[in-house]
């Protein structure tokens, strides 16, 4: 406990993701089984215990501390574990062990209902304040480090000088404290034989199409298809039992339980995962309301139907075909599928496309009709695990470009700690006499480093308010924002936010009530149901303070 | 104007404007604005101000405050060692070792048969920088409360100085730029890694070398110190760079390409704080009492009443109230968030 309090602790405080593989490695290498084996299945998944660790922390600290002094503590704090953590008395004289890892989950594990909070209390008594606050932060289920499983996956496999990709196939075949596992990357065991187990195959990624291999892109090698706005998804059943997995290997089965319990058919299967009322796609919206649940009520089953429109094929039956070209794969789905279709699915069209203008015009087209842009994949490409070069291209719509009002300024992190370079851009929303900036939208990437440092400087030399690591600027300065969509969300005061904003160019010349409006910024959400499909709003990221505040 | 209203000690001990008086001594206690005769416990900027007629202090906050404020920094400067009582009309004064920083002292004053202790700022921690608290019976004692509340638990500052050590080796082509306050602080960490065993050259922030100076000067070992001047990236990888915490996420910290920022600072035992700094590596190392040294502090001096001025005051005052004394919070002016 006392290794795995530290590595969360410094976890905490790490930005960079190599800082974090390091520490990781270190952590694996230096503990023994099965402690690791519990930490990492912490890391990865999150140890799901059920039972009400607020309550119970509260209910122990009660006759500790008077509850005024515990009060004043909380508020100060802010958070009710790490409170309690610091407050927690230290025992007179020497403290004993701190408890092992394991000792904690085997504990759990073990222990009715009415013995834990004795257990908890003793575990506390045994932990300094750092080692409380990782227990504690443990039985809550979210550890929130910033790591996420394929980075725990990534450090196992650098550990042991595997790829990735070695470590997924094997995953979902192992459970905690995966010893096997850590015996075969330390090399004192072959690699555990997962055969017959609806283990989670490494995905085969694309690249994005740049200009200059469109140039020389020979269309009639490539397969075409559609860029379905869902996530993308693996299929795996053995027949007896079906798993679902998102494109990072994680398990979402208990998600979509529509889809694996009606499934037909043994082999593993690639796809994108819908939410389809009618034929009709849904927006990516709808398809969060049914993303990181536990249980699925009837009423979400009902308004929120899944679909998976599939569109290659890893394993069919018990032939694996992996080293088939794409065409082949292709001709085995459709036969396959054609053969008994499981419920809920349907094949990607593939577009037919003449010459290189007649995919140029269609794929200008696909804002109208609400498709997220088009995949051109290599007929006679294998499924290669990872993102190999030359196979498949993704070929995003154009983006779109407004004019926004630079408002909050934010340092960034790691290397970019000594610069402002999130920025929080708004519109001007009310009548031409009344304007005010309401936000819509946050980018952190399109500057050059020079631009970077020049944006810099005029945001210290403009600010009007300082918060912590933030800035609120003269609403003077009018970034031109490129981006993909235009979303609702509640989260703003704009009612409306955008999706994939970057900094496309500073108009340092332009005026800023010369800036774009809320009404152009609107006019631009897509409809709610599109025939292919409308836009989510998973990459926002909701940690600007006053996205939450205004 | 006085705010306290009630009991024997105010009617010739109370908080001003320009800050605590003592009417019969005519004097002011770091007082925070100009007066004319201060008493100043210790050589920190918010409490050895500028401007004072004649100011006596122990003979090192004296040689600090002449380096900080220049020799204009008051009309006369006394320095007079701690241990030796001194009448000051009619009051009995005393300075008591404080454990806070090189020089910091208590203020004892004794009149009308009462003995009041004006602690200054404190610790008792050990510090191979400073001079160890003694604890002195009072009647009234007044403290500080800047971590006052039972969260703040500062833990051995050696175990810091080793995690500090570990992430050096950990990372060692990074610089370890770590924030410090430039009085005490600074001297502290770089006395901890002296005596952890560091003795390679400590990189410092050109803002902390007058300070260093005097501590050196005053017979504080630091070992071998250099300014970071034009040294680049490659030549502070791997090395210990100190520098006041507002250059954590300054420009200035750039010439250090991407370093792991630490803090010195007993908040850094509050996630939040640290986060907030975007601090990779905190260390709590405090030149302030923690939590239970303050309630250990208040019992030792035995006094009966206690006024607690900057800090967190709301919980210190609650703590008081369980232990069975009198204890009111001082609203002293210019002291907002004690630079820690």
């Amino acid at each position: 406990m006392k290794a795995f309090a530290e590595l969360l602790d410094r976890l905490a405080y790490t930005h960079g993701r190599n800082e974090k593989l390091r520490l990781l490695k270190v952590y694996f290498a230096r503990t023994t089984d099965p402690d690791r084996g519990w930490a990492l299945a912490a890391l990865a998944d999150g140890l799901a215990f059920s039972f009400p660790i607020r309550r119970t922390v509260i209910e122990l600290i009660g006759p500790k501390l008077d509850a005024e002094l515990f009060r004043l503590s909380r508020d100060y704090v802010g958070d009710t574990a790490e409170t309690v953590a610091l407050v927690w008395p230290e025992p007179e004289g020497k403290r004993g062990e701190p408890p092992r890892l394991s000792e904690v989950v085997k504990g759990l594990e073990r222990a009715g209902r009415g013995e834990l909070p004795r257990l908890l209390e003793g575990w506390l008594d045994r932990l300094d304040a750092n080692g409380r606050w990782a227990l504690l932060k443990l039985l809550t289920g979210a550890l929130r480090v910033g790591v996420s499983a394929r980075l725990a996956k990534t450090a196992l496999a650098e550990m042991g000088g595997r790829e990735v990709s070695e470590i997924e196939e094997v995953w979902h075949g192992l459970s905690p404290p995966y010893e096997p596992l850590f015996a075969w990357l330390t090399g004192t065991a072959p690699r555990p034989d997962v055969t017959g187990a609806p283990v989670f195959l490494p995905l085969m990624l694309s690249h994005p199409l740049e200009d200059e291999e469109l140039a020389h892109l020979d269309v009639g090698a490539f397969s075409i298809e559609w860029k379905w706005d869902g996530i993308r998804v693996q299929v795996v059943s053995t027949g007896a039992t079906t798993r679902l997995y998102s494109r990072t290997g994680d398990d979402i089965s208990r998600s979509f339980p529509e889809i694996v319990e009606g499934w037909r058919g043994q082999g593993v299967f690639d796809g994108e995962l819908l939410i389809v009322r009618e034929g009709a796609v849904a927006p990516f919206a709808d398809l969060q309301r049914r993303l990181n649940r536990k249980t699925v009520s009837r009423r979400m089953l009902e308004e929120y139907p899944a679909h998976i429109r599939l569109y290659d094929a890893l394993r069919i039956g018990d032939a694996d075909l992996r080293s088939l070209a794409l065409c082949e794969r292709r001709a085995r789905l459709e036969a396959w599928w054609a053969s008994g279709p499981p419920p809920r699915t349907d094949l990607s069209p593939l577009v037919a496309v003449g010459d290189k203008n007649e995919l140029i015009r269609l794929w200008s087209g696909t804002r109208g009709v609400g498709i997220e842009g088009m995949m051109l994949k290599r007929r006679q490409s294998p499924y290669l695990a990872g993102r190999p070069k030359g196979h498949w291209y993704k070929w995003k719509r154009a983006s779109l470009t407004l004019d926004c009002v630079l408002m909050y300024a934010q340092r960034g992190s790691g290397k970019r700690s000594s610069f402002y370079s999130d920025y929080t851009f708004g519109v001007w929303a009310g009548t031409l006499q009344d304007s005010e900036l309401v936000a819509v939208g946050k980018a952190y990437s399109g500057y050059t480093d020079q631009e970077l440092l020049e944006l810099d400087r005029w945001i210290r030399q403009h600010t009007l308010e300082r918060f912590g690591p933030v800035r609120r600027v003269e609403p003077t300065l009018v970034l031109e924002v490129a981006f993909d969509a235009v979303q609702r969300s509640s989260r703003h005061k704009s009612g409306v936010a955008m999706r994939f904003p970057r900094i496309h160019r500073i108009r340092w010349e332009k005026p800023a009530r010369e800036a774009d409006r809320l009404d152009t910024v609107i006019a631009l959400l897509e409809p709610k149901t599109a025939t292919g499909h409308a836009r989510g709003a998973d990459e926002e990221r909701p940690d600007s303070p006053w996205f939450r505040l205004r | 104007m006085r705010m306290v209203s009630a009991g024997p000690f105010e009617r010739w001990l109370y908080p001003t404007r320009q800050g605590l008086y003592c009417e019969p001594g005519r004097f002011f206690i770091d007082p925070v604005r100009p007066v004319e005769r201060a008493i100043v416990s210790h050589g920190h900027s918010d409490h050895a101000r500028a401007g004072h007629g004649s100011v006596l202090a122990t003979p090192e906050t004296v040689a600090l405050m002449k380096a900080r404020l220049g020799p204009l920094g008051a009309r006369s400067f006394s320095a007079h060692p701690c241990g030796v009582p001194l009448d000051v009309g009619g009051v009995r004064l005393t300075l008591h070792p404080a454990g806070h920083i090189l020089g910091s002292a208590q203020v004892a004053i004794e009149y009308g048969g009462a003995r009041c202790v004006v602690s200054g700022d404190y610790k008792r921690q050990a510090d191979p920088t400073a001079a160890p608290f003694e604890p002195v019976r009072c009647d009234l004692f007044v403290t500080e409360a800047t971590f006052g509340l039972p969260v703040f638990r500062h833990g051995a500052s050696e175990r810091e100085i080793g995690r500090l050590l570990a992430s050096l080796e950990a990372f060692p082509e990074r610089a370890h730029l770590v924030g410090v306050y430039s009085l005490g602080k600074c001297q502290r960490v770089i006395a901890l890694l002296r005596a952890a065993g560091y003795e390679r050259t400590i990189y410092l922030h050109g803002a902390l070398k007058s300070m260093c100076d005097v501590y050196s000067a005053l017979g504080v070992e630091l070992g071998k110190l250099a300014v970071v001047g034009d040294r680049d990236r490659r030549a502070l990888a791997g090395e210990i760079v100190l520098a006041p915490p507002g250059e954590l996420g300054g420009r200035w910290s750039r010439r250090l390409g991407d370093p792991v920022t630490a803090f010195a600072s007993g908040w850094m035992r509050v996630r939040a704080r640290a986060r907030q700094r975007g601090v990779e590596l905190p260390l709590v190392i405090s030149d302030h009492a923690d939590w239970c040294e303050l309630v250990q502090t208040i019992a030792e001096t035995g006094a009966e009443e206690i006024w607690v001025t900057h800090g967190r005051e709301e919980g210190l005052v609650r703590q008081i109230e369980l232990m069975g004394r009198r204890g009111r919070a001082l609203a002293l002016l210019g002291r907002e968030e004690e630079a820690e």
